[in-house]
């Protein structure tokens, strides 16, 4: 007898979504409306007057938006097809963003910011009637400052490198403070460090020196004693690598820096595989940063807004970046003067809906669950490892042999040599199976690189099911390069032209741009009849 | 886009024979007789039917017989033959090296505008001598040395990188042709010659050495480097700047005419002398605050004793306590996968002195600190079929 389900292959027959759905404003219809205000009673409009004319003239828009009219299932048509398009994290196993992955971010934490006591909030509002939010802020800074050690937090970055900016923002006014601004002009980083550390300190007006791995693939001590002088600013660093490899002698790295007067700063972004585990002030660190996108289970990105969360030692609590929340009695305040802080970085307090979702997320893992996520977190990746090192043509360079922390950065050079199907095209093809991949920031260090990130949330079947699409894609690299190489197949967009994104004069970020640079100055009738029909019911809206 | 293909029949021939290359009739005749077997063709075809299965049918300019046309067709596509070796294509152990420079003149001649070779760096040389300047070249690696930067990282790539060619849609980026004199390998001092800068085709990862972004922030990159190197230079100091594309990238950023294959010496922004021999670089820079200008040539990481062999080690020693200003791109340190930087001036003690770690110049506000040993005293890695 049939079954009456068939049985599911073993490797998804993934097929995304085709809506040929247009862009929103195509989909403009004079005179629709997704809601139709009641008119309003008279006695009503007496009593108020004319409302448009009582509002300051600076509040006042002489010409209305050219907003698309449109109906309101149309609208929830629109982003519902939009949606299928994409290859989201709560769609696919997402661990081929390595060192980006996005680990589960629990939906009972969407419902807490979707409260109206959040959404209802204004920046701007007198504290005393947002006591609640301003605890959990400095309750949230004080559970991360006991995670890395240190002795104050902010919150106030609103993503990963605009943390490490304010990290070396801090450094360069900790030694202005001390009359050493001038003499301290290199930064000193390590060549699989995140991009952002060695960017960052150049943005500051830095020199940066980069440091390569030493014969046995870990950082060279060796070069750092060659490299650290008195004109040292900071050692940045982050650990464990981009590789996955964990720097055994981090201590020793610290202690240099200190003994020429200079600071370390540590990249926690992605502290999956730490998390109470060690400590960044315990191995003498001086100012660290969490993403609370990536350890701590908020959105992330394209997928929302960033968040990141500054630590420091006692020394450099000065130059935090601020306001920063104080609790006075039992009231909190906010203390903007603060004459060293290096000031605001990002508008307000920081992204407030992600602060609470940490804070909810720390919460409810308690100190034991967050040590579980780290062992669950290496446990997975160094299961995955082992998968993928049984696939022919995968190595991962640095260190061989030897286990890494919560992501590796393996190497497809082997297969490249055999096929010459490159890491990029292998990417490509596992879209068609459902999954997402990376490669890897540039440079290449790693050659044909691609990193994978497991984090706590994936399941040893999920991890098995990504081993497997990669295993699939090499043997077709093999056996049947042309499907690599035309790939994808499955994807309702093939190649795309990255032509037009080095050429400023087709960039088209907005829907004017789009009809100026494509159709010409005098395609823009459309949307201006947009605009004609919203100003006639504007002023209709406003007559009546 | 026309591609043309010229093979060496003899490139390979001396490596499994233990011969450190194939250059010479006595040293073919000695390969062949200890078994040694060519392979040039057979990768030839490796990379064509890369091509054939991307444009099934298409044409290839090529040389008669074993220098081309027997892989075009054994591969699939359509020779049209340009070049005939004197011998005749029946007699593939006696083609020469002129044979080789011939074909890729004939190729060019006939309207190819991307000249395949199959061999090593003998016959990346051969090629280049056989074009004008600025003509793209591609290898695919079948020869016993390749320390050249024109080769693909291996048959198949080549094979895409040409198929993209014919699409018309790959830029090239510069590469070095070097090549070493085989007798003094043989007797253990190699002396690699820097011969020439050639376009080569490039892709993420499908040449050697060329794994930057894209070409035009490889060349965005080797230009930030000089300009960095630049930046670094001393009034009152004596430079003497070596051979190389980053040299010459900096000979450019300063506005001089220096020779990119020979040793300049340039002081408070003016060249001083050009294409100086040793000892005429000893005389320029005896008794002054001096620094010898250098950047790392070939895939085996050397910044001295390989194509910059004006910088004798009595040169260098003459240049007191810091006698290198290394710049390069942070690709070119990539690409060492590891390996440390070489130096081999010809006097050990010279060389156990400048290893350790050297400050890389890699850009105007950034450096790397990198290993650098003594190259008697690190093997030299690369391809194991081919060193």
């Amino acid at each position: 007898m049939s079954l009456p389900i068939a049985p599911k292959p073993a490797l998804r027959r993934f097929h995304q979504a085709r809506w040929d759905e247009p862009i929103v404003f195509e989909l403009h219809a004079p005179g629709e409306r997704g809601v139709v205000p009641s008119r309003v009673e008279a006695g009503v409009q007496e009593a108020v007057g004319d409302v448009v004319t009582a509002l300051p003239a600076s509040l006042r828009r002489p010409v209305a938006p050219a907003l698309p009219e449109i109906g309101q299932m149309r609208v929830l048509k629109h982003y519902l097809r939009l949606s299928q398009e994409n290859l989201g994290a709560d769609l696919n196993v997402d661990v081929g963003q390595g060192t980006c992955t996005m680990k589960y971010a629990p939906k009972v934490n969407e419902a807490i910011i979707r409260t109206p006591d959040l959404t209802d909030l204004h920046p701007l509002q007198d504290t005393e009637t947002a006591q609640g939010v301003l605890e959990i802020v400095w309750r949230t800074e004080r559970m991360l400052a006991e995670i890395s050690g240190m002795s104050r937090v902010s919150l106030q970055t609103s993503g990963g490198s605009e943390a490490i900016w304010a990290n070396i923002s801090m450094i360069r006014a900790y030694h202005a403070s001390r009359g050493e601004g001038e003499q301290r002009d290199e930064v000193i980083t390590t060549i699989f460090s995140h991009p952002s550390n060695a960017a960052a300190a150049k943005m500051a007006g830095y020199k940066v020196i980069t440091i390569f791995p030493d014969a046995d693939g870990y950082p060279d001590v060796e070069a750092l004693r060659a490299a650290i002088s008195p004109r040292t600013a900071a050692i940045m660093v982050t650990n464990p690598e981009d590789t996955g490899i964990y720097n055994p002698r981090i201590r020793e790295w610290v202690d240099l820096a200190h003994s020429v007067g200079a600071l370390a700063s540590y990249d926690q972004a992605n502290a999956n595989g730490i998390l109470g585990i060690t400590r960044a002030r315990d191995a003498g660190f001086d100012v660290c940063h969490f993403n609370l996108h990536k350890t701590f289970g908020t959105p992330h990105g394209c997928g929302g807004p960033g968040s990141g969360a500054n630590a420091v030692s006692e020394a450099l609590v000065p130059f935090l970046p601020g306001p920063v929340v104080e609790k006075v009695g039992d009231r909190y305040v906010l203390d903007g003067d603060r004459p060293q802080s290096i000031g605001s970085v990002a508008p307000f307090y920081g992204v407030i809906p992600n602060i609470v979702r940490t804070y909810a997320w720390i919460r409810a893992l308690g100190a034991p669950g967050l040590r579980a996520v780290a062992e669950t977190a290496v446990l997975n990746n160094n299961y995955l490892m082992k998968r993928i090192l049984e696939i022919p043509g995968a190595s991962a360079p640095y260190a061989t042999g030897r286990r890494r922390i919560e992501q590796v950065r393996y190497s497809w050079q082997e297969l490249f040599e055999e096929t010459g199907i490159s890491s990029e095209e292998i990417g490509i093809r596992a879209a068609d199976f459902g999954m997402h991949y990376w490669t890897s920031h540039h440079p290449y260090v790693v050659p044909q690189p691609f990193t994978l990130e497991p984090t706590e949330s994936y399941s040893m079947a999920e991890l098995d099911e990504y081993a497997a699409v990669l295993a699939e894609v090499a043997r077709e690299a093999r056996e049947t390069p042309d499907v690599v190489r035309t790939a994808p197949h499955n994807q309702t967009v093939h190649h795309t032209h990255h032509d037009d994104l080095d050429d400023p004069e087709r960039w088209a970020v907005t829907w004017r741009a789009y009809q100026r640079k494509y159709f010409g100055a005098g395609a823009g009738a459309a949307a201006a009849a947009g605009v004609a029909a919203v100003e006639a019911s504007v002023s209709e809206g406003a007559a009546a | 886009m026309s591609v043309g293909l010229v093979v060496n029949p003899l490139a390979g021939i001396g490596g499994p024979a233990g011969l450190a290359g194939s250059d010479g009739a006595a040293v073919q005749r000695e390969a062949l007789r200890r078994g040694g077997r060519p392979r040039a063709s057979s990768r030839a075809v490796e990379a064509l039917r890369v091509l054939a299965a991307a444009h099934p049918g298409a044409e290839v300019l090529t040389a008669a017989g074993a220098m081309g046309e027997d892989a075009v067709r054994e591969a699939g596509l359509v020779p049209r033959v340009v070049y005939s070796a004197l011998a005749s294509a029946a007699a593939s152990t006696s083609t020469s090296p002129d044979d080789t420079a011939r074909a890729a003149s004939a190729l060019h001649g006939a309207g190819a505008t991307l000249v395949l070779f199959a061999g090593g760096d003998g016959t990346a040389r051969d090629v280049a001598r056989g074009l004008p300047s600025g003509v793209p070249v591609l290898g695919i690696p079948a020869g016993v040395k390749m320390y050249s930067g024109c080769f693909a990282v291996g048959p198949a790539a080549a094979g895409a990188l040409a198929a993209s060619w014919t699409d018309g849609t790959l830029p090239t980026v510069e590469a070095e042709v070097l090549d070493l004199d085989e007798e003094r390998l043989r007797a253990g001092r190699p002396d690699p010659r820097l011969f020439a800068l050639v376009p080569v085709p490039s892709a993420p990862g499908r040449t050697q050495a060329r794994k930057a972004a894209t070409p035009a922030s490889e060349r965005e990159a080797v230009h930030r480097a000089a300009t960095g190197a630049a930046a670094r230079m001393l009034p009152g100091v004596r430079y003497l700047l070596g051979p190389g594309g980053t040299t010459a990238e900096l000979g450019r950023v300063l506005g001089l005419d220096t020779t990119p294959l020979g040793v300049d010496v340039v002081e408070d922004g003016r060249l001083v002398a050009r294409d100086v021999t040793a000892d005429q670089a000893l005389a320029a820079v005896d008794g002054r605050p001096a620094q010898a200008v250098v950047t790392v040539i070939g895939g085996q990481g050397f910044v001295l004793g390989r194509g910059n062999q004006q910088l004798s080690p009595r040169v260098v020693a003459a240049l007191g306590p810091h006698p290198l200003l290394v710049v390069a791109t942070e690709q070119k340190l990539i690409d060492l996968a590891g390996r440390p930087l070489l130096v081999d001036t010809g006097d050990p003690a010279l060389d156990a002195r400048l290893a350790g770690h050297l400050t890389v110049v890699t850009g105007p506000a950034t450096a790397s600190i990198y290993p650098v040993s003594a190259a008697t005293a690190a093997p030299i890695e690369g391809d194991p079929e081919c060193v």
